[in-house]
């Protein structure tokens, strides 16, 4: 094309088209975007897995994108303002203006308006999930340092660190916490409540589909707050009534003459394995159930996995594992902790 | 005539000093201990920094092992405990001390030897509250402390928490009494309310909020203090106590808090706005009245901070609701700064720059504000990284970046010289940057669920990518902090002659010279206008377009000073000092239960006091 004038009307790129480009690279962030904040991370509040964390998520999102327009009107005003008003000659003395009542009055009601409507469906939420519904499975949690008791009242059942529930059915969680404030925090199914001394909170929630959802103490309790970690477990409502039963079961004693039944005493002080007495009866510090420890996806609260070098890692060292531990190190040979991880890992 | 004086010997003479170390230990002059306050305050920020750059060492991996559990929950109280009660508040401290007598015309506040005591009483309480990282570890309960984790936390730290705030609260109180007697009584001849500067309105609000919120949290310290150290229950739910006592206490206390944290820096945005646009500020009533209603508003909200504690849906929709209008009065602020721009005549200097940040900053911390208001999103929100995006990005982007803006204003008032333009514009671009590289992420990365004050956080969870962006973020904004410091020491030592208008601005302080004279004003100014300093300077033609006026505009500080002989200013003392030192002691005393020290430390803040009322009022000789 050398030595040809430029035809303005045949520009490298076509203006409609380099609008359409525009849009088309504008729209694929957008949507890179949202693709990205929605994606199934395990503790992402915005990939909502139960009605609960859908309507927060909703009331986010409504919330957000107005937030989105007013950021890009007041802030591209901003930067338009900067640009054109910009000083152009050390003479330039613009007009003293001190105001305009008009623009005061708008721009105190359009907000308080725009408030006013978000304010609408935020009311009918805060009510609607205040709702428990009657009859419903009833869930306690019990908050330590740093680990979940959770009681299953209707059912007589006790466990730890791990809650399991039926799909598709509400679920009346009531909160309370043995020794400082922690939180009970689910993201995906539902936010959380905080878990208070004295006090019984309530979380209602249902899970959609089966699965396994992560959750965390959200209240800091403490040297190990990090690692108080839970996992709601979804199942379907026949799978459910099975792991019912199956926890109902009674775990077996060690056997007898072995190791682990000399070591298990010392556990036995603090732990509740559900067919096996202590020596001194009933546990005087309450610590986590381990009537089925054997069938837990975590141990540890979720800081170790549930497996033989897991276990071993714990018992051969707890506050190691978990700064602050209550449960002392109790210094315990490699054959000991072998045999106990045999037996523990058998209380399926 | 002479009024007969008694001639009764003092028993200390009054210090002289008007140079030196002494000198500095008694000044009650207000210019010198806002200076004080300066250079301390951003010594603290300097150690909050490097707090917050270790913790962002621990966090850029997941799983990290750099900082254990112990340190790293001691460093995240204390980086925010240092931040708000080291920094922010006493940062604009010395912003109320050197410039409010100077915007109204005086020549010092009500009370100087309170003033100084306010200051002395600051330095010792922060000394206090470091030393506990060295006697057995500093307060690791979050600055928020809640109760019961913080009754029943081991060691002292707590301890340190509850008696260093304590005292950093009296400081904060005797200011709040001072600048209000100061505003109200010390006003020039002709300055009304209405023509005082907005940054003497919000120093005013701001003490009154101090005046009443400061009270709630000094009985909360003392129940937290009772409980530890004497066995009271108020805490205990064990034995009938209540947990979250403490969190009304607090946050009541804590929400006015965080509007005193930022009403300063907000003042300081709107000088500096009208002088870089050669336009007065848009709407003048309506940002003093919307700072006002934020005043009395901000007692309204406190529990949108207890949204998940169980309060139950009354409770929580009410507290939605008044936080959500508490947005109606900032947005009116915003708004009016931004009419303020609209049709003026822009010049971006340093100042100006981050006057502009804050006000784009800010508009980002306050929507995100508005979305915590929404309680059923709260519920997923808080206690995540979502809050910290929020309340940094109002902070950091909007109080420290309004702070800086402040101290680039006015640091030719203050040292007699410009600083660097090409450095300041490194600062500021590189400290923007390394802000919104440090905190934008943590609001996609709270909604994806990460949690607030764990020591590490899980691998698999999507976090730890943005973690790492957010680390190397906070060392972009600590190398623009670098350049600050390089800038302010060169620039003090050789930087350009500033004269006493080198902004063409708007208010008194820029009448008298640059440093003033320890006097102020020669002659005190009689105030006609608001913006009395530009009206001397410019007339208006029938179009509202300034014209400068002729001759004899700047009624310049030599001739006045040629008519009246140097005034005289209130005599340096050492009796602040002595009072402030006590404290300290009263502090261990009371910790480690070794009363004799205690006692001490009583006798040596009576002692002040006894001696402070007493000394004469003025040496007979000079």
């Amino acid at each position: 094309m050398t030595g040809e004038p430029c035809d303005t009307n045949r520009a490298v790129i076509r203006r409609p088209t380099r609008r359409f480009l525009r849009m088309a690279v504008f729209t694929a962030a957008l949507a890179g975007v949202l693709a990205a904040c929605t994606r199934d991370y395990p503790y992402n509040s915005l990939a909502p897995a139960g009605p609960v964390a859908e309507k927060q998520a909703g009331l986010f999102w409504l919330v957000f994108w107005i937030a989105a327009v007013v950021f890009v009107l007041v802030e591209g005003a901003l930067v338009y303002a900067l640009w054109r008003f910009r000083r152009r000659s050390t003479d330039d003395r613009p007009k003293q203006v001190h105001g305009n009542t008009r623009l005061e009055i708008a721009w105190t009601i359009i907000p308080a308006l725009l408030l006013a409507g978000v304010a609408v469906p935020t009311v009918g939420t805060i009510f609607d999930l205040a709702e428990s519904p009657p009859g419903a499975m009833r869930v306690e949690v019990v908050g330590h340092q740093w680990w979940w008791e959770i009681r299953y009242p209707d059912l007589q059942l006790v466990t730890a660190n791990e809650v399991h529930i039926p799909t598709g059915e509400q679920v009346v969680f009531e909160l309370t916490s043995k020794d400082v404030i922690h939180s009970f925090s689910v993201p995906r199914l539902a936010g959380k409540q905080d878990v208070v001394p004295g006090r019984t909170n309530t979380l209602n929630f249902s899970a959609t589909e089966p699965g396994t959802y992560r959750g965390q103490c959200q209240e800091y309790c403490g040297l190990s707050h990090a690692y108080m970690r839970f996992r709601v477990i979804a199942h379907e409502p026949a799978d459910f009534e099975a792991w019912v039963q199956s926890e109902l079961a009674q775990a077996a004693a060690p056997e007898a003459g072995s190791l682990a039944e000399q070591v298990l005493p010392t556990c036995l002080a603090c732990h509740s394995i559900n067919g096996v007495e202590g020596p001194t009866g009933p546990p005087q510090t309450p610590a986590p159930d381990l009537t089925h420890i054997g069938s837990r996806q975590t141990i540890a609260a979720g800081k170790l996995p549930n497996t033989e070098d897991g276990m071993a890692t714990w018992l051969r060292d707890p506050p190691a594992v978990k700064a602050g531990s209550k449960m002392p190190d109790y210094n315990l040979t490699e054959d000991e902790i072998d045999a106990l991880v045999e037996y523990l890992r058998s209380l399926k | 005539m002479s009024i007969a004086v008694p001639t009764r010997q003092p028993f200390f003479r009054r210090p002289r000093a008007t140079s030196g170390l002494v000198s500095w230990l008694t000044t009650v002059d207000h210019k010198r201990i806002g200076i004080l306050y300066g250079i301390t305050a951003f010594v603290f920020f300097i150690i909050g920094g490097i707090e917050a750059i270790l913790l962002r060492i621990q966090l850029a991996r997941p799983e990290n092992t750099f900082l254990n559990e112990e340190t790293y929950n001691q460093l995240f109280t204390m980086h925010g405990v240092t931040m708000i009660f080291l920094v922010v508040m006493p940062m604009s401290a010395a912003f109320f001390n050197y410039l409010v007598p100077l915007m109204l015309g005086a020549r010092d506040v009500a009370f100087p030897r309170l003033n100084a005591f306010s200051y002395w009483v600051f330095v010792l309480g922060g000394v206090f509250l470091f030393s506990s990282f060295f006697l057995g570890g500093a307060p690791d309960c979050g600055w928020f402390c809640y109760a019961n984790q913080s009754t029943i936390s081991g060691g002292h730290g707590v301890d340190y928490y509850a008696l260093g705030l304590q005292i950093l609260g009296v400081a904060s109180l005797a200011s709040a009494v001072n600048f209000i007697v100061t505003i109200l009584n010390e006003r020039a001849p002709g300055m009304t309310l209405m023509r005082m500067p907005v940054f003497v309105w919000m120093t005013l609000v701001v003490s009154f909020l101090l005046l009443f919120a400061l009270p709630v949290i000094a009985i909360a310290l003392f129940e937290l203090g009772f409980d530890r150290l004497f066995g009271a229950n108020y805490f205990n739910p064990a034995a009938g106590g209540d947990v979250l006592l403490w969190q009304h206490l607090f946050w009541l206390f804590g929400h006015p808090e965080v509007y005193i944290l930022i009403l300063p820096a907000m003042g300081i945005v709107s000088e500096v706005l009208p002088t870089f646009s050669r336009k007065p500020l848009f709407g003048y009533a309506a940002v003093v009245f919307s700072g006002i209603a934020i005043g009395f508003m901000g007692w309204g909200v406190w529990a949108h901070h207890m949204f998940t504690t169980g309060l139950g849906p009354v409770a929580n929709t009410a507290f939605a609701l008044s936080t959500m209008f508490i947005a109606v009065p900032t947005g009116v602020k915003i708004f009016n700064w931004m009419g303020t721009l609209w049709g003026g005549s822009i010049r971006f200097t340093t100042p100006m720059l981050f006057a502009i940040g804050f006000v784009a900053m800010f508009i980002i911390g306050g929507l995100s504000g508005v979305t915590h208001s929404i309680v059923p999103s709260d519920f997923q929100q808080q206690d995540t990284y979502y809050v910290v995006a929020h309340f940094h990005y109002v902070l950091f982007g909007g109080a420290i970046f309004g702070l800086f803006s402040g101290a680039y204003y006015w640091f030719p008032k203050v040292t007699g010289r410009m600083f660097s333009e090409t450095l300041g514009k490194w600062h500021f671009w590189l400290m923007l940057i390394g802000f919104n590289l440090t905190f934008a992420p943590m609001h996609w990365l709270g909604m994806w669920g990460m949690a607030r004050r764990h020591h590490s956080y899980e691998a698999g969870a999507g976090w730890g990518f943005w973690n790492l962006v957010e680390t190397i973020g906070s060392f972009v904004i600590a190398i623009s902090i670098l350049i600050f410091m390089v800038n302010a020491v060169r620039s003090i030592a050789r930087g350009k002659e500033a004269g006493a208008d080198p902004w063409d601005a708007r208010t008194l302080e820029w009448t008298i010279p640059s440093p003033p004279h320890h006097y102020n004003f020669a002659e005190i100014p009689t105030v006609h206008h608001r913006d009395e300093h530009w009206h001397r300077k410019y007339a208006e033609d029938e179009e509202g377009t300034p014209v400068p006026v002729v001759a004899g505009a700047q009624e310049h500080d030599e001739d006045a000073e040629e008519e009246h002989p140097e005034p005289h200013m209130p005599d340096p003392s050492y009796f602040p000092l002595l009072a402030a030192s006590g404290m300290p002691f009263i502090g261990y005393g009371v910790i480690y239960k070794f009363w004799p020290v205690a006692i001490l430390g009583l006798l040596l803040t009576l002692g002040g006091l006894f001696g402070w009322s007493l000394e004469p009022v003025a040496e007979e000789e000079h």
